[in-house]
């Protein structure tokens, strides 16, 4: 769908972000994080927090990826593959920057 | 029954005071004064009670919220309670000095509204000549002053044509999000649904149009669609359902479950001057209502999607049948579903002109703006 954007598209070597107007939270009164966007809210489940916070603007998608696959002791692969379309989406969402 | 959430958004209208005179307008056919319009003091307790309830955006919005002189004031109360900022304005009057002292406030994003891609038509539809270069201009602004911008476009019958031209302006203005609105008519709008409502065929071509761009702008822009309700085999999740994400503040102060619903009788709609929140929220009978789906008739009460789309929109059940509690006229199995279509043949019938707002230039500009158009 997004061939002609192939320069957004996430891969090991992107260093993704936060965009500057993304405030990603934890909020005390629903003891949960929060993604607050432009007019947009997502409520990111616990799998998605755990990526999140590993998102600070220095880490590569590869260095993310290895950190959570030694945390579970999961497969690389299925690791990558859940983060990188994560990341795709929030990057589609302009929630993420890279 | 399941407990209740807190509201996730707060609608702040501030005003019902607008330079422009939309024929879409979804704001009530009578307008709230000036005079009658919550003070700063109240707007900033409202905003400290809206976050302490769970409330995590807010949305200034009105009419024009930047006839309010207190708007930055506003802004900074609600970035200190922890609430993001959203400003959803028409644009016109905003100058780099007020929009640097509302980014500075905390202001987070700004929703601008264009009514056409085409200049002198979109100032016919929003009643006002020079606005659409006034919007050009402040797309400008904002982008200078690095926040995000939406563009909304509410489209209908008048603008359709040029929808590809108005993602094509939006792309160009430097939005980062675009909304594609097809009229919701409730308020004012629904006077002009004839004149509004598009043919099924534009509605195609648009849905077709809008597909093509998202994929063409992938990553660039992010564009929202809302479909229109007479053409819909399933009723809209008006709101998410009703009091279960969102909270309305109307300009005098009434809490209401959604910006239409001050229209519905048999409501006596509580004041933000007169209780917390929190206490309208979880327990005033207006919000208790039509929330959850023990106040269902058929076929919603055994409906599999009962909780999919919590019947539709209790405002629009009101404006076509005069009964807020049926089904959505908008869902193919209500009773009621050939109302639309009804509404549909009658504006093909027809090329009825616009009916405007009736307020004078002198009202308009000032405080007093009066409440009763024609």
């Amino acid at each position: 769908m997004a061939d002609t954007n192939q320069y957004k598209r996430v891969v090991g070597g992107s260093v993704p972000r936060f965009a500057p107007h993304a405030r990603f939270r934890f909020d005390d009164i629903r003891q949960a994080w929060v993604v607050l966007a432009p007019e947009r809210l997502l409520l990111p489940d616990e799998q998605a927090v755990e990526i999140l916070r590993l998102i600070d603007g220095e880490r590569t998608v590869d260095a993310v990826i290895d950190e959570l696959a030694r945390r579970y002791e999961a497969p690389r692969e299925v690791i990558a593959a859940d983060v990188i379309a994560m990341l795709q989406d929030l990057v589609g969402k302009k929630v993420l920057r890279q | 029954m399941n407990a209740v959430d807190p509201p996730l958004a707060l609608l702040a209208e501030l005003t019902h005071r607008c330079p422009l005179r939309c024929p879409y307008c979804s704001n009530p056919v009578e307008l709230s004064r000036a005079s009658a319009e919550l003070d700063t003091p109240t707007w900033k307790r409202v905003l400290a009670e809206a976050a302490a309830l769970g409330v995590l955006q807010v949305h200034f919005s009105g009419g024009e919220p930047l006839v309010r002189r207190d708007l930055a004031d506003l802004v900074r109360h609600a970035a200190e309670a922890g609430l993001y900022s959203n400003l959803i304005t028409s644009g016109i009057r905003l100058e780099a000095d007020r929009l640097a002292e509302l980014v500075e406030a905390g202001l987070e994003h700004v929703q601008l509204s264009i009514q056409d891609s085409d200049m002198a038509n979109g100032d016919r539809i929003a009643g006002l000549a020079g606005a659409q270069e006034a919007k050009r201009r402040v797309a400008r602004l904002v982008r200078e002053a690095g926040l995000p911008l939406t563009v909304n476009a509410v489209v209908h019958r008048q603008n359709l044509g040029r929808l590809a031209q108005i993602i094509d302006l939006a792309v160009a203005l430097g939005a980062d999000r675009l909304e594609v609105a097809h009229v919701q008519y409730y308020g004012w709008a629904l006077r002009n649904r004839a004149a509004l409502l598009p043919s099924r065929k534009q509605l195609d071509a648009a849905t077709a149009t809008v597909e093509d761009a998202r994929a063409r702008f992938a990553g660039v822009m992010v564009i929202d669609y809302v479909v229109p309700d007479y053409y819909a085999h399933r009723p809209k999740a008006c709101m998410g359902g009703w009091g279960r994400r969102f909270l309305n503040v109307s300009p005098t102060g009434k809490v209401l479950p959604c910006h239409a619903a001050e229209t519905l009788p048999g409501f006596d709609f509580p004041s933000a001057a007169e209780a917390s929140l929190s206490a309208i929220w979880y327990h005033s009978p207006s919000f208790e209502r039509f929330r959850g789906t023990a106040w269902m008739p058929e076929p919603c009460r055994s409906c599999d999607r009962r909780e999919i789309d919590w019947g539709g929109c209790r405002c629009q059940a009101f404006a076509l049948t005069g009964d807020a509690a049926r089904t959505d006229p908008a869902c193919a199995l209500s009773p009621d579903h050939d109302l639309l279509a009804g509404a549909v043949a009658d504006a093909q019938a027809r090329e009825p002109g616009f009916v405007y707002r009736q307020h004078s230039a002198a009202q308009r500009h000032t405080s007093e703006l009066t409440s009763s158009p024609a």
